[in-house]
């Protein structure tokens, strides 16, 4: 399935990107799973995305965990922790 | 228009009198003003840069309004919060509150604004003398939120 990608503040800088639209292979189906996906890129997606990173994640724009399912079309975010106000 | 992200300035007594206009049940208005430090962390700041979520933001911060509506008798509630770049003695984010009287609103007020510092996708990246850097979420703000009985990162979450 297609899904789209954001990405912001510090994880966006680490990585160049802001935003891509991604083929996902079959099986990843999860928040967690396209994070675990992406990671396989290697070098700074390996280190921004890794599991030990504070790192929050949406789902078409609702804050999310790694279990969340995802469909086609959907929107995965991530990003630092949020330091507005 | 309850929550705007805005580039421009905003104007406090202009913003809290619509919010009031049409509304002579209320009695007590409170509101914060966020404002840009020129220190933080040990360094000084010469300016700052607000990234946000386009979309996500709003959301988020219409749902933090709804929740506080819920747990209190407010008449209604206005958030702005700026983005793009800002200076030292610059207003980021207004939250103000009406109701019929001061306790809710004092209590909203601050709720919001708790909520909003630990939820609400914005970033500040500062300029310091040793070069730019983003700034690191504060672990006191989440236990501000601890103080309504939320737990950070788990709000927000849809399934």
């Amino acid at each position: 399935m297609k899904i789209q990608l954001r990405f912001f503040a510090s994880v966006r800088e680490a990585l160049g990107v802001s935003q891509e639209s991604v083929e996902l292979p079959e099986g990843v189906n999860t928040v967690g799973a396209v994070r675990a996906f992406l990671r396989e890129r290697g070098g700074m997606w390996a280190e921004t995305l890794g599991e030990a990173r504070s790192l929050r994640m949406a789902y078409d724009q609702n804050m999310t965990d790694a279990d969340t399912p995802i469909k086609e079309g959907g929107e995965v975010a991530f990003f630092p922790p949020v330091t507005g106000g | 228009m309850p929550v705007r992200v805005q580039i421009e300035d905003f104007d406090v007594n202009a913003e809290v009198a619509a919010l009031r206009a049409d509304s002579p049940q209320i009695g007590a208005v409170v509101t914060f003003i966020g404002t840009v430090r020129d220190m933080n962390e040990g360094s000084s700041v010469a300016a700052m840069e607000l990234e946000h979520y386009p979309g996500m933001t709003e959301k988020a911060l219409q749902n933090i309004v709804e929740q506080a509506k819920r747990r209190w008798q407010l008449g209604d509630a206005l958030v702005i919060h700026r983005v793009g770049p800002l200076l030292p003695r610059d207003q980021i984010v207004l939250v103000a509150v009406t109701s019929a009287h001061r306790g809710e609103a004092f209590d909203a007020c601050e709720f919001i604004i708790d909520y909003l510092k630990t939820e609400a996708p914005f970033w500040k990246k500062e300029q310091t003398p040793e070069g730019a850097r983003w700034v690191d979420a504060r672990v006191t703000d989440d236990a501000a939120l601890k103080k309504w009985h939320i737990d950070a990162a788990l709000q927000g979450v849809e399934k």
